[in-house]
């Protein structure tokens, strides 16, 4: 644990489990999606249903998916700024099986009509955990490099995930692998070491058997 | 991996000859692989933020909810009319604390320390000692370095969350934290301390975390200032030579075990103590519609 965990972060007030965590989300969100949001649905769950307009966790969960990070001064006005973005947005109450108290659910649409669906809960201090992407399981914290591939249930797709990584000498931290049933559809989770490259991920994504691949990069968007 | 033990630091110090802040910094280096340097900016960075947020309080602006707001401005005009028992140091400190918790509360940016709930305390007296003291910016760095030692030992050993340890784990901790760094202000060694931290944190053993309506408002706001008041008793008790008869270690300690028996609707829940009490009820009930 930082010292730098305890004395810090710098952040917009009031909460740092349903405000900071809240914007993190979005923010994480929005670097899975690639792109600028055009829509989001905001599905609350549990304490971020019934304190979250008081602690502002809408106002924060729209700054994230506008690209904002904790510590930004913008995060009140999040609303206007994504009215002046042209970004619309609606929010609703949810009850989710089995979802830490802190959780939302976000179905995003992005500029280029590309779609995105993420269950993600806010564990603490501003510690969050993303819990699903597109309906199937996930699991990581958005602190490292993290690649999200959908493939078919087939032999060979991990393989050709890490022999790629392995090829542009990219370490993998943790290495998760989830399927709704045997030979339906899979999603294997990277967190890895290093950044990965633009062109690495378009060449997974045109494999047959790759569905979709979302890649979460820790750099700033130029 | 960051210590576990006061007592840890406590005898590092002694045998290497280095202060507390130092050996608290290097750990840091090590553990992060990072550069003095690097770790100075950082603290300076939490620094700036801190005095930022400081300048930047507005008197006009109310929390999304309504309930907080103003109230730091109006201990600057009792400050101002020589209406307070508590003396103008104490005073300002007092204001500095309400004003950091308002802030928080209505969005504005500050720097969680421990939480964002305690944001006020740590602040609320380094400042105002700063500015009456003329304290210069490395030792103010320093000071913030004997913050985050100790509260990465509360945090190992009990908890620096409401939602976990009640209140005492959030004002109690930056009460602790303050209390040290107050006491190495003012030239106190590293045993020192860390009594002013167990005396601090021994005094407000057992603060549930009961905020109404959920909200870090009530009575989180208020409650910065007795960790501010507290830790400066602490500072003083132990720069006088008292010593805390329960060691540091073990009333951290007590702090967990009193933190793991305290009831669900005493920690950050909205349902026990204040936010129990009828206007509690009420106010959160007005604020679901």
């Amino acid at each position: 644990m930082s010292i730098f965990d305890i004395v810090g972060p710098i952040m917009v007030g009031p909460s740092s489990s349903h405000t900071a965590g809240a914007v993190k989300i979005g923010y994480l969100s929005k670097k899975l999606m690639g792109e600028k949001i055009k829509s989001a649905e905001i599905y609350l769950h549990g304490s971020f249903r019934t304190t979250g307009k008081g602690h502002g966790t809408d106002r924060a969960i729209v700054a994230g998916l506008l690209g904002m990070k904790p510590d930004d001064i913008r995060i009140p006005d999040s609303f206007e700024l994504a009215a002046q973005e042209g970004m619309t947005f609606k929010f609703e109450g949810i009850n989710l099986r089995n979802a830490h108290p802190n959780s939302v659910k976000l179905i995003l649409k992005g500029v280029s009509g590309r779609e995105l669906e993420i269950l993600a809960s806010s564990l603490g201090g501003s510690r969050i955990k993303i819990c699903q992407i597109d309906g199937l399981e996930a699991n990581f914290s958005g602190d490292y490099p993290t690649l999200v591939v959908h493939n078919l249930d087939q032999p060979g797709h991990v393989t050709e995930v890490t022999s790629m990584l392995s090829h542009k000498s990219v370490n993998i931290a943790t290495m998760q692998l989830y399927r709704n049933h045997r030979g339906g559809d899979a999603v294997m989770v990277l967190e890895c070491d290093q950044e990965i490259s633009p062109e690495s991920i378009l060449w997974l994504e045109h494999l047959e058997g790759i569905r979709k691949v979302t890649y979460l990069s820790l750099e700033e968007a130029p | 991996m960051s210590f576990t033990s006061l007592k840890e630091i406590v005898s590092l110090s002694k045998s290497s000859g280095k202060p507390f802040w130092e050996i608290a910094m290097e750990e840091e280096m090590r553990d992060n692989q990072i550069t003095r340097e690097i770790a100075l900016e950082k603290m300076r960075n939490l620094l700036e933020a801190m005095k930022a947020a400081d300048k930047n309080y507005d008197e006009k602006l109310k929390s999304p909810s309504q309930l907080v707001g103003g109230d730091g401005e109006k201990i600057t005009q009792a400050r101002l009319n020589k209406t307070i028992f508590c003396g103008d140091f104490m005073g300002q400190v007092m204001e500095k604390a309400i004003k950091m918790g308002e802030s928080n509360a209505c969005m504005k940016r500050i720097v969680a320390a421990p939480t964002a709930g305690s944001c006020g305390v740590i602040p609320a007296v380094l400042l105002s000692y700063q500015k009456e003291h003329q304290i210069d910016e490395a030792k103010m760095l320093q000071a913030l370095f004997v913050t985050g030692g100790i509260g990465q030992v509360i945090a190992h050993r009990a908890s620096i969350s409401g939602a976990i340890g009640g209140c005492q784990a959030e004002i109690g901790s930056a009460s602790a934290m303050a209390a040290g760094a107050m006491v190495y202000l003012a030239d106190g060694d590293a045993d020192a301390i860390v009594q002013s931290a167990a005396l601090a944190l021994k005094s407000l053993l057992g603060l549930v975390c009961d905020p109404v309506a959920g909200l870090v408002e009530i009575p989180c706001v208020k409650r910065n200032v007795i960790g501010a008041f507290n830790a400066l008793a602490s500072a003083d008790m132990a720069l006088a030579g008292i010593c805390s008869q329960i060691p540091p270690d073990e009333v951290i300690d007590a702090m967990r075990s009193i933190g793991d028996v305290m009831h669900s609707t005493l920690k950050e829940t909205g349902e026990g103590g204040v936010a129990g009490t009828p206007t509690g009820i009420r106010i959160a009930e007005a604020l679901k519609q």
